[in-house]
């Protein structure tokens, strides 16, 4: 399904804006009542189609559109708590769902009624995506799903998971799968926290026991399970555009206060370490305004794979020179409970903990190896690894 | 600061790129390079003509009341990424950039008009220092004579013009008044030359700014020289890279291609990331100078803190990567890696930059 966008322009969206915002006053409005409505104008991402929550506009209108929102004091759908949601399904439904079924996910999702969850990677399919073992077996018009996934971040909250599964082993392993929405209240899904290495619990596995997920849940076609996961999974790179941050607003921000705030703590030989710091964040700063200028005018670079190795290092080096420069604060830390983090507030954590949680950075999300031989094969165009698993049937592979 | 200008190429910008790069393919392929190194002569007299007189660059960023074209500071960028790229003996940079934003920052129109035609001017500064830096033994001027001796200036002995600061005031002096000494240098392909303007009698020189004008026309053309030799740097490094790509995707060894290895495709790939950060950096610092934004110095000097490590690394790693063949005269990645370097230098180190944007930026140095 493909959006053509048509004529807009900052001032007819404004005055969209200003109607809605006469019809459903935010501050007598409940705040799901007025989300819906803003769904139902249209206005909650104006590049998607006329009766999806948007427009057929451009998407670069969109920035105007929350501006807009956002100075009438009106609610927002609070997206750090949904990011999948946002971020990786709804661009996956817009390509692969039939009518009937983005009707049905597209606004709750949208209003964040409904949160997403990813039902990716297990413990034999990491970086291998494609090794999925998790099966999905064909009864009727149901299929019965039994595996272990893992690393699901808000599975604990969702209402919906983006599901990939194996359907058949006789196939090489890219071949054999198959693409699934999971309601996640189905008896036999079972969500256990997995606790890391901060202390709290982001993540979740997820163990899948005779799963009953009907064929109308599906997207894309059986076997084509891994074309559709590239959908998801090229748009979490792309979600790093937007707008531009200002200046010192990311990782190296509290580390320039430290040194600021705290004379005493400063040291020589930090000193260039923090210089360094500084000029590779705002060197990142601007190549991500790049990218979002390459974006808006509808040529994507290739930049947003770079990114993502390039924050990493960035986050865990300006974490790690934070506690150079803590004096012996750095050695408390706040709290090594099990707990749920809130992404809908600000973290307000010790920099032990960032020291800590930055590790993850360079792992989540495809590891910066991984990104690495992305930019390196796709990019840079470099002969392929030699890559015997990929021509042989999934049940014939070495494990 | 959160207002970022455009960082991309504009179609007229590309449309320039294509013709610069189509007549550098054509009269300075790197053979030819490599080649005048043997020669005793600094600056390719024939190219410079070509590129001033066919492709009218001399005057790109001057205004038309000055026979200029009327473009700015972003399309020298482009001019410089191409001049890079085929590692170029023109003493673009040194006269086109350095030179005429100090007489542009002086105001000296009649200095514009002559550079706008292709005259070639240097500042009689060493190429390492920062303009806007004192020097520790400056030339003297009193009376309408200048004496002294400023060592390791780039572009000096293809100048028709010197402009020198001196304590107080940046003068006007007639290359030839000046004894020029090329020097055997570091970048073969951006000579270095000792001037000596004498010590008894000294050499005529004219005033072109005095007093309070002169920190200020100073400080605009370091920033201008700092933030627009990213530019150079950017090409370079794109060049090598491109090289280097292209040798690890033909040669085998061990019965592969070694571009499959991942230990050289993460090195490449993390290069490319590299290059992709010196590009925005250095589109930003054209950017500013080429609208004066209140943010060029900070932007030039975190565009030379970038991409004087970026240029190193690239002509590196293309040494490396290339193995033995690298590492010989008859390739030509020695000719970048001697330019990197020297650029590395050039108007301040990328450590001297990065102290820069600490104090541009409230971040001070420890306390003694």
């Amino acid at each position: 399904m493909s959006v053509s966008p048509t004529s807009g322009s900052p001032t007819s969206v404004v005055t969209k804006v200003d109607e809605l915002l006469a019809a459903h006053p935010p501050a007598g409005t409940d705040r799901l009542a007025f989300l819906r409505a803003r769904f139902d104008a249209g206005l909650a991402w104006v590049h998607f189609p006329e009766t999806l929550g948007g427009l057929g506009l451009d998407a670069s209108l969109q920035p105007v559109v929350d501006a807009a929102f956002a100075a009438a004091g009106a609610p927002d759908n609070r997206p750090q708590g949904n990011v999948i949601g946002l971020g990786m399904a709804a661009p996956t439904l817009l390509r692969y769902a039939t009518p009937e079924q983005q009707r049905r996910w597209m606004r709750p999702l949208w209003t964040g009624e409904e949160i997403w969850c990813q039902l990716f990677s297990e413990p034999g399919a990491g970086s291998d995506l494609a090794a999925v073992a998790a099966t999905a077996r064909r009864d009727g018009d149901d299929w019965v799903v039994n595996g272990q996934k893992v690393w699901t971040s808000l599975a604990h909250d969702s209402a919906w998971a983006l599901l990939l599964v194996r359907t058949d082993r006789d196939l090489p392993k890219h071949r054999g799968l198959t693409y699934f929405v999971l309601d996640m209240s189905t008896p036999g899904v079972d969500v256990r926290p997995l606790r890391q290495l901060t202390g709290e619990a982001e993540f979740n596995e997820v163990y899948l026991d005779d799963v009953r997920v009907p064929d109308a849940n599906r997207l894309g076609a059986v076997g084509e399970g891994w074309r559709v996961t590239q959908t998801t999974l090229m748009n979490e790179r792309v979600a790093i555009g937007g707008a531009v941050a200002p200046r010192e607003e990311g990782a190296i921000g509290p580390v320039a206060r430290e040194w600021r705030e705290h004379p005493r703590r400063r040291d020589a030989s930090a000193y260039d370490e923090l210089l360094r710091l500084w000029v590779d964040a705002e060197a990142l700063r601007l190549t991500s305004a790049r990218l979002g200028q390459q974006l808006e005018v509808g040529a994507p670079g290739p930049e947003g794979s770079g990114l993502k190795l390039a924050f990493a290092r960035l986050a865990q080096a300006a974490s790690s020179l934070h506690l150079d420069l803590a004096g012996a604060d750095a050695l408390r830390y706040d709290d090594w409970s099990m707990r749920r983090p809130d992404f809908t507030t600000p973290l307000d954590r010790v920099p032990g903990f960032w020291y800590l949680r930055t590790r993850a950075n360079s792992i989540e999300g495809g590891t910066s190896e991984v990104m690495r031989n992305i930019i390196a094969e796709r990019v840079l165009g470099l002969p392929a690894e030699s890559r015997p698993d990929r021509d042989i049937p999934w049940k014939d592979l070495p494990r | 600061m959160s207002d970022v200008p455009s960082l991309l190429y504009t179609d007229v910008e590309d449309d320039l790129r294509a013709a610069v790069r189509s007549m550098l393919e054509s009269h300075s392929p790197w053979a030819r390079v490599l080649e005048r190194t043997d020669g005793d002569v600094a600056g390719d007299r024939k190219l410079w003509t070509l590129l001033t007189d066919d492709l009218g660059l001399a005057g790109l960023a001057l205004g038309e009341d000055v026979g200029g074209a009327g473009a700015s500071w972003r399309e020298v960028a482009v001019v410089l990424e191409e001049l890079g790229r085929a590692v170029c003996d023109v003493p673009y940079l040194t006269s086109v950039v350095t030179a005429t934003a100090l007489a542009e920052a002086v105001g000296a129109r009649e200095l514009l008009a002559e550079l706008a035609t292709g005259a070639v001017a240097a500042v009689a500064v060493p190429f390492t220092q920062p303009l806007d830096h004192p020097v520790s033994d400056p030339p003297r001027f009193a009376a309408g004579r200048i004496r002294g001796r400023v060592p390791a200036v780039a572009g000096a002995a293809e100048a028709d013009v010197l402009l020198v600061p001196v304590a107080g005031a940046v003068v006007r002096v007639a290359a030839a008044d000046a004894r020029i000494e090329p020097v055997p240098s570091l970048d073969m392909t951006r000579r270095v030359a000792d001037i000596d303007f004498g010590a008894e009698g000294g050499a005529a020189a004219t005033v072109l700014a005095e007093r309070d004008a002169v920190p200020a026309a100073l400080a605009r053309a370091a920033a201008v020289s700092a933030a627009l030799l990213a530019s150079e740097q950017l090409g370079l490094a794109q060049r090598c890279l491109e090289m280097t790509v292209e040798y690890v995707g033909q040669r085998r060894q061990f019965g592969r291609l070694i571009g499959s290895y991942q230990a050289l495709k993460h090195r490449l790939a993390d290069l490319w990331t590299a290059i992709a950060q010196a590009r925005a950096v250095a589109r930003y610092a054209a950017a500013c100078a080429a609208v004066d934004d209140k943010d060029l110095p900070v932007a030039a000097s975190l565009a030379q803190a970038v991409c004087s490590v970026v240029a190193q690394q690239a002509a590196e790693e293309c040494v490396q990567l290339h193995g033995g063949i690298g590492f010989t005269w008859e390739h030509p990645a020695h000719l970048y890696l001697k330019r990197a370097r020297a650029d590395a230098l050039a108007h301040g180190t990328a450590g001297w930059h990065r102290r820069r944007v600490g104090a541009l930026v409230d971040l001070p140095p420890v306390a003694d």
